[in-house]
């Protein structure tokens, strides 16, 4: 019995050995998104506010909502911060309009409510420091982790402009020499350093993790609460338990 | 105080002597003889009935706010997490209980390999529980159609499409299952129909069916005796405890045990990784892209990986065709264990290393399939995948060779506690 | 897994005793339980405790299913203080603003109207001081208003919810006498004077409901907001 079990551990183990698989595409960056830090959440909501939300919307979250939950007052919310409603309890829409979007960059910009969700907080943290001057592209810019992306570099001011660094190397199947992306350096400075630029991407990116799941600064204390809870019911039932089963022993 | 308690006794003896509530009570719980033996294994029947009331009860609060319609349903979703007080804790023990129901099902149906419970006198027993694994499996599939993201889509668009494997009828079939040509709005609504109203029934009249047969034959234990047997001068088993209040008790050890490990999945990992709540499926549907790896939810995925283990042709049926007889078979297979197993004895306990070995060797080709399921395709993990499918069905095909061959040790009268 | 330690004949198992029997058998029976007597007080305390800490955990896992009955943050959103332009409205006329879903008139009354309000006797309105009925404090007066010059109603008849019509006509037809301008709701005939005070002698048992409302500037005023209901 007990070496059915052991094999049965072992049985879930092994998979992962045998068959682990190599990552594809550049490395993530880790995001390390801080949800605590309510003053870095407001500074992200500030980013995605003057930056995103003129092309794409957070049709899910609503402004009082962003507003009480990260102690944005709703005064200073309203003057500075909401430009395509003067209403509090409206959702992020975008003012322009979806087939503008489409004329304009081929795609309807997606809406962010649950993008955190979907492509996870690294992969935005990378994504937004990916971009590179492409003069091949309509936009001028690529980006590394989303080739031929659609959506214009609108950080540029703050970030600069990076240059692609290039290597060779050999195709296994066709033994050719390719170009690979190795690496991005920077071209021109932007207003920030590169340091004060992760750190507003990290609020920004911290922000979007709150924007898919706003339930997520609550669940975890109320977790710890109903666990406390559930393990005081526990003494209970087992003391009733044992007391019972004295018959049975 | 006192008037009290005469008051209720009689208001219960007005219902008694209008409805057998008393001998319902005795029959099923305070005159139940269980056996006294039972180990950690036994608790995960009770924890089916709690999973089961669970879904039940936060299903019925979700479809109070969901929207059964294309062009709503993925944004109703998000409303309920957001926009509804609560309503995230409520969505999320709905997708929790989902998979926390199939995690307790699978523990339940190894707990009967272990000791034998589908073995005669339980039969029926094992055929009816069968019936609600298979119900709770198109329950599952149905619900996760609802939230309308793309791997609800695909999952459900690549599943339906394999009645189109089915020779002359097959595509006439998928079109029908679907009502439409691909999956939409229409294929949403009836599938919502079925998740929140027909197969809820059919669980729960199953689960009856369950509970009544059980309590006809007599709960299996992991001695494998039958406790019906020796009874003492009461004329009650000699190894039974009245499942009130000795197993009430200890099962409410167990429930709160589950409701915590429950609550740490609820409150800190409701995605688990990707397991419970895909991160594709945080995209709305979207019948112009598939996503680029498309993987049912994990319960599923040791029966995709038989699907899609064989790559040959043979006789006079195509691979694809093959892939869903056999997926079809893995299931069905189930049903006949009772008659596979020729073993005199039922548990673990008293068999020999034949079936010991058998049995390990399954559940780890059933856990790496279960694993190769999630994971997209490659030459060696297909190679795998073919190993663990003839393994799987080895497993049942020579269980009546090898039980019977399989050296057992002699079974006491009595339980051992 | 333990193996096999008894093979015995039935019934000869001491380690196992009590388990083929009813407990009650054994409550308080001394010479069979001498090592671990059944205490019965213990037993009932443990199973209240652990009764009590489980109703305690059903109640507050209730909360969640009966809280989010509330008005969601949409509903919210949709109910939520409305800002009316006031400028256009001439003395003597009503207009109609939607607020939560519900029709809210804001009367703006003429010197004669407000005049008409002071003169009723007693024994015309039910509750003529607004006693038992529902408004802000700054409107519990003989105009029920902030100001005497525009009233703000819920326009809903306090009986069975129905909408009364406008009429504003002193001593108008049909309506009874003293009728200095009110309204009239067309289903079950209850009558309001222009403040919204109920005459006596009709179903409806309350005024009409007066909303919190603010004035942001002499001509604007936001509905479902005041200074004690800040949005």
């Amino acid at each position: 019995m007990r070496r059915l079990i052991l094999a049965i551990l072992i049985g879930f183990m092994a998979p992962s050995w045998v068959l682990a698989e190599s990552e594809e595409g550049p490395k993530l960056q880790n995001a390390n998104v801080d949800l605590n830090d309510r003053v870095g959440l407001q500074n992200g909501a500030r980013l995605f506010l003057n930056y995103c939300v003129s092309c794409h919307s957070a049709s899910m979250m609503r402004y009082n909502r962003a507003a009480a939950d990260l102690g944005i007052p709703e005064s200073k919310m309203k003057a500075n911060l909401m430009f395509t409603t003067e209403k509090i309890g409206e959702t992020m829409t975008v003012a322009m309009q979806g087939a503008d979007a489409e004329a304009w960059f081929g795609i309807r910009p997606p809406d962010l409510s649950v993008i955190a969700r979907s492509r996870g907080d690294d992969w935005l943290y990378s994504f937004l420091q990916g971009f590179y001057a492409d003069p091949t592209r309509p936009t001028g810019v690529n980006n590394a982790y989303l080739p031929n992306v659609a959506m214009p570099h609108v950080l540029w001011e703050l970030q600069g402009i990076q240059r692609p660094v290039y290597g060779t190397e050999k195709d296994e199947t066709t033994g050719k020499s390719v170009q690979v992306l190795e690496g991005l350096e920077t071209d021109k400075p932007g207003k920030m350093t590169e340091v004060e630029f992760k750190k507003s991407l990290r609020n920004l990116v911290s922000f979007l993790v709150y924007l898919g799941e706003p339930a997520k600064l609550v669940r975890y204390r109320l977790g710890v609460a109903v666990l406390l809870f559930l393990s005081v019911l526990l003494v209970a039932a087992y003391l009733v338990k044992r007391e019972y089963w004295k018959d049975v022993h | 105080m006192n008037a009290i308690v005469r008051q209720l006794t009689g208001l219960r003896d007005w219902v008694d002597d209008r409805f057998p509530l008393m001998q319902l009570w005795n029959d099923h719980m305070a005159r139940y003889y269980a056996p006294k033996n039972f180990n950690f294994w036994y608790y995960f029947g009770v924890l089916s009935l709690v999973a089961f009331v669970i879904q039940i009860v936060t299903g019925i609060w979700l479809v109070m706010n969901y929207k059964p319609d294309a062009d709503f349903a993925f944004a109703s979703v998000e409303y309920i997490m957001r926009d509804v007080d609560w309503g995230w804790l409520i969505r999320y023990m709905h997708s929790t209980g989902a998979s926390a129901f199939f995690i307790v099902i699978y523990l339940h149906m190894f707990r009967a390999l272990l000791y034998g419970s589908f073995k005669k006198p339980r039969e029926l027993l094992w055929i009816l529980g069968m019936l609600l694994y298979l119900s709770l499996m198109a329950e599952a599939f149905m619900g996760y159609l609802l939230p309308w993201g793309q791997m609800s889509f695909w999952g459900a668009q690549v599943i339906i499409s394999l009645f189109g494997a089915i020779p002359v009828i097959g595509d006439a079939l998928s079109t029908m299952i679907r009502g439409d040509f691909v999956v939409s709005d229409i294929t949403l609504n009836r599938f919502f129909s079925l998740h929140v109203i027909a197969l809820p029934f059919a669980i729960a009249g199953l689960v009856v069916l369950h509970i009544i047969a059980l309590h006809e034959v007599g709960s299996n234990n992991p001695d494998g005796v039958e406790i019906k047997k020796l009874k003492g001068p009461d004329g009650h088993p000699l190894d039974g405890i009245p499942f009130h209040p000795y197993y009430t008790v200890k099962d409410s050890v167990g429930v709160v045990v589950f409701l915590m490990l429950f609550s740490m999945v609820v409150f800190f990992a409701p995605e688990m990784g990707g397991y419970f709540l895909e991160a594709n499926n945080f995209i709305p549907a979207d019948p112009m892209k598939t996503p680029l790896h498309i993987a049912p939810v994990w319960y599923f995925t040791p029966f995709y990986s038989i699907l899609r283990a064989n790559t040959i042709n043979f006789l006079w049926l195509d691979a694809k065709l093959w892939g869903v007889v056999f997926m079809g078979l893995g299931v069905m297979i189930l049903f006949l264990l009772p008659w596979l197993d020729r073993s005199p004895v039922k548990s673990i306990r008293y068999r020999g290393k034949l079936y010991k070995t058998a049995l390990a060797i399954f559940v780890v080709a059933f856990l790496i399939l279960g694993y190769l399921g999630v994971q997209p395709p490659t030459p060696a993990r297909t190679m795998v995948a073919q190993a663990c499918t003839v393994i799987y069905f080895l497993f049942f095909l020579l269980m009546p060779i090898y039980t019977k061959l399989d050296k057992t040790s002699p079974v006491p009268d009595r339980v051992t506690m | 897994m333990g193996s096999v330690t008894s093979v015995g004949p039935p019934g000869d198992d001491p380690g196992c005793r009590g388990g083929h029997a009813d407990i009650a058998e054994y409550v308080g029976d001394p010479d069979d339980m001498t090592d671990n007597t059944v205490d019965t007080r213990r037993r009932r305390f443990l199973t209240g405790t652990a009764t009590v800490i489980g109703g305690i955990g059903a109640g507050f896992a209730a909360v969640p299913f009966i809280a989010s009955f509330q008005p969601s943050a949409r509903a919210k959103a949709i109910g939520a203080p409305v800002e009316v332009d006031i400028s256009k409205l001439e003395p003597g006329q009503r207009m109609i603003q939607k607020w939560r879903g519900k029709p809210v008139w804001i009367v703006r009354r003429t010197p004669a109207m407000i005049d008409g309000l002071k003169s009723f006797s007693a024994g015309v309105l039910r509750d003529p001081d607004s006693t038992n009925s529902a408004q802000p404090l700054y409107a519990k007066n003989v105009w029920r208003s902030e100001k005497p010059e525009y009233l703000v109603l819920v326009g809903v008849c306090t009986h069975l919810g129905c909408s009364p019509g406008f009429v504003p006509e002193m001593g108008a037809a049909g309506m009874g006498n003293p009728w200095n301008g009110g309204f009239f709701c067309p289903c079950h005939g209850s009558k309001f004077d222009l403040a919204g005070r109920v005459y006596i002698g009709v179903p409806a048992p309350a005024n009409l409901v007066v909303p919190p409302y603010e004035f942001v500037s002499e001509t604007r005023l936001v509905i479902g907001v005041d200074k004690e209901n800040p949005a």
